[in-house]
């Protein structure tokens, strides 16, 4: 194992697969000269040259499109969005164009896009840059959502979601990049997609999430293990595909589930996996299954405003103590 | 079409006309039995929307043929073509059959994409037309990207990219614009102008002409009159291998006019548009009219072989048709085919309850 921060298992995925297949380029803005904005290129472009690392204008919806065209056309793009915020100027390409051009072409066009950057709330960023933004890409099918919480999480699926024949969105965790942690070492390390990873065991309640909202679950499990309280926290690590199996698993196990994610209620993951859960394990559930989410307003600026929009420890170890009826 | 005249104000007074576009006659005649195909095509189109066998929006290319006939006719078969959603004629000019195109707008199994696509969505991957695209400018930057992969791989090709006159004023295209002047890539954006995006009239919503949309990018622009076949090959000739040779992106404005509706849906003229202006380009500015013209006037077409060509074109058309008919609806598992490129080996890709 090596201990590494995320951004430079992010920047090791990148090289490797860049070693690894010709076919792959990175294109976005200051990817290039300027090492990334967040510094996840660092040292790519003299590596691999200009052709390959690629710093683009600012034009979202022009060079996702690109990198679309250049997919269906047989190479396998990694297009950077300095942040998923300005994505959504790219959502006609990513939604309309990359997530059905293989349903529309009856199959003739596959699309191995891997659309990344950060994602998620961060500090103080105000309404337009701090949100997370995986429903806008969970809703249509055809694109896949990877969502790493950890270093070694973010190189293996990195890798995993470069080598697929489907678009990725690919939401880094725009408070993680410093994060350190253990990344194993082996030549080829690939995680695949579509599998949950328990990052805690426990037996009273699962608290289910994904991307950065791990690591809050996995504070609030802390402080719930000194009450006495053992929480399960699963990490789907991808949303699209989702490992519904493990989501059975866990509630079968503790009966008792909460949901934590920073995005949205209203059509978020959160909804989608409490859906299922009803549907399929409703006979395994001693209480209903509660969500903890980003505040249904915009991110506001204010500190003290912002810290209550945003799923906070304290209102997921009381999510679970109300689902245990404590 | 418009009765043939002895004289007409399209070029085809003098008996050269060939010569001075460097034309051969061989090459002159398969203009024209394309461009017969293409209008015999789009009518058994509209005859088979009008009886229900096609549905949704189904948008003809009726008056605008030697776009798709001259502007491809110049590529080679391993060069890309991209268009919008009128391009029934285009991809078959890129080489998909009229069977599987005729298919396709029937939404039958025989279809090019398996019945998945529509009029709107018509792909070809063996025959690189890249579709078929139903957001107005949505295929600029996937033409962009084909242009990169070419110059990424260092290919010796082109990509043409079809699109509408409303679309010079998506942002989208600018941006594509800036990008391919940037990286000189060999994208040939080609703006079928026919004067009206739907109902509204592009002077009435845009600012500058056409060709100007290249200055602020330095791309060099043209315009080719898109009813005469002869032009269009000849303007596309000569320019296509400019951008094989490196040359960098183009801009070309087809000067065209649309003789049916917006869509099968829409009138042919109402209030945007009067009957009198489109019968008057129906009688003057009819593409195959205008060939015929021409090469009765070179005298290496006479009216019987032209019935004879007008007879293939219907009985292929037909027997697209006939195809069509007979191809079968796509089975009920097709449903949930081709969403994704893969099985996926883990988790869950489907959330319907229906297929897991």
């Amino acid at each position: 194992m090596a201990t590494m921060t995320y951004r430079e298992a992010l920047n090791e995925a990148l090289r490797e697969e860049m070693d690894r297949d010709p076919d792959v380029f990175l294109m976005g803005e200051e990817v290039a000269e300027y090492d990334g904005a967040y510094k996840v290129s660092k040292g790519l472009l003299d590596a691999f040259g200009d052709q390959r690392v690629v710093d683009s204008p600012i034009s979202e919806l022009g060079f996702a499109g690109l990198g679309v065209g250049a997919a269906m056309a047989g190479l396998r793009p990694v297009i950077e969005f300095m942040t998923f915020n300005f994505a959504y100027l790219a959502l006609d390409q990513i939604i309309n164009n990359a997530s059905k051009l293989c349903y529309m072409s009856g199959g003739q066009f596959k699309v191995p896009i891997t659309f990344r950057g950060p994602n998620g709330p961060a500090l103080q960023l105000g309404a337009q840059h701090s949100q997370s933004c995986e429903t806008y890409f969970l809703h249509a099918p055809g694109c896949k959502v990877v969502t790493p919480a950890t270093p070694a999480d973010a190189k293996g699926l990195l890798k995993a979601s470069i080598r697929d024949d489907d678009p990725v969105a690919f939401m880094e965790g725009e408070l993680l990049y410093n994060f350190k942690g253990e990344v194993p070492e082996e030549d080829d390390f690939v995680i695949p997609l579509g599998v949950a990873d328990l990052k805690r065991v426990g037996s009273d309640v699962s608290i289910i999430t994904h991307g950065k909202m791990v690591h809050v679950a996995l504070q609030a499990s802390g402080k719930l293990e000194s009450e006495g309280i053992e929480a399960e926290v699963l990490d789907l690590r991808s949303v699209r595909p989702l490992d519904v199996d493990a989501i059975l698993e866990t509630v079968q196990k503790t009966n008792r589930v909460v949901y934590l994610e920073d995005s949205w209620p209203y059509a978020g993951t959160g909804a989608q996996v409490v859906s299922i859960i009803q549907e399929e394990a409703f006979d395994h559930l001693d209480a209903p299954v509660l969500r903890v989410t980003q505040a249904d307003v915009p991110m506001p600026y204010a500190k003290n405003l912002e810290a209550l929009a945003k799923p906070s420890v304290e209102r997921v170890i009381e999510s679970c103590k109300k689902v245990l009826y404590r | 079409m418009a009765k043939a005249k002895t004289n007409t104000s399209n070029g085809a007074k003098t008996k050269d006309v060939l010569a001075s576009h460097g034309v051969t006659a061989k090459i002159a005649l398969e203009l024209m039995q394309e461009m017969l195909l293409y209008r015999r095509f789009e009518e058994k189109t509209e005859e088979s929307y009008a009886i229900g066998k096609i549905g949704g929006f189904c948008h003809l290319h009726i008056g605008q043929e030697a776009g798709a006939a001259g502007v491809i006719k110049v590529l080679q078969p391993e060069d890309y073509a991209i268009s919008a959603y009128r391009s029934h004629t285009q991809a078959i000019a890129k080489g998909i059959s009229p069977k599987a195109v005729m298919a396709e707008l029937y939404g039958r199994v025989g279809g090019v994409s398996g019945g998945k696509g529509g009029s709107m969505h018509v792909f070809g991957r063996d025959a690189r037309f890249f579709g078929g695209h139903g957001i107005v400018g949505g295929q600029v930057p996937l033409a962009t990207g084909i242009g990169w992969k070419i110059k990424y791989s260092g290919e010796n090709l082109v990509c043409v990219c079809f699109m509408g006159d409303a679309t010079v004023n998506q942002g989208g295209f600018h941006e594509c614009l800036n990008m391919a002047a940037v990286w000189e890539l060999p994208v040939i954006y080609v703006v079928e102008n026919n004067e009206y995006g739907m109902g509204t009239s592009f002077d009435r919503v845009s600012k500058t002409e056409i060709s100007t949309r290249a200055v602020p990018f330095d791309i060099p622009a043209s315009s080719v009159n898109g009813q005469n076949v002869l032009s269009t090959f000849e303007h596309f000739r000569n320019l296509t291998e400019e951008v094989r040779a490196g040359g960098g992106p183009r801009l070309v404005e087809l000067r065209t006019y649309r003789f049916r509706g917006h869509s099968m849906s829409d009138p042919v003229s109402g209030t945007y548009r009067s009957t009198e202006e489109v019968e008057r380009h129906k009688e003057e500015s009819d593409p195959i009219a205008i060939l015929r013209d021409q090469l009765f006037a070179e005298g290496v077409l006479d009216q019987d072989t032209l019935e004879e060509m007008d007879a293939t074109a219907k009985t292929i058309a037909a027997e697209a048709a006939d195809f069509a008919e007979e191809s079968p609806m796509p089975e009920p598992e097709a449903l949930y085919e081709n969403v994704w490129a893969e099985t996926n080996a883990h988790g869950r890709l489907f959330f319907d309850g229906r297929r897991t």
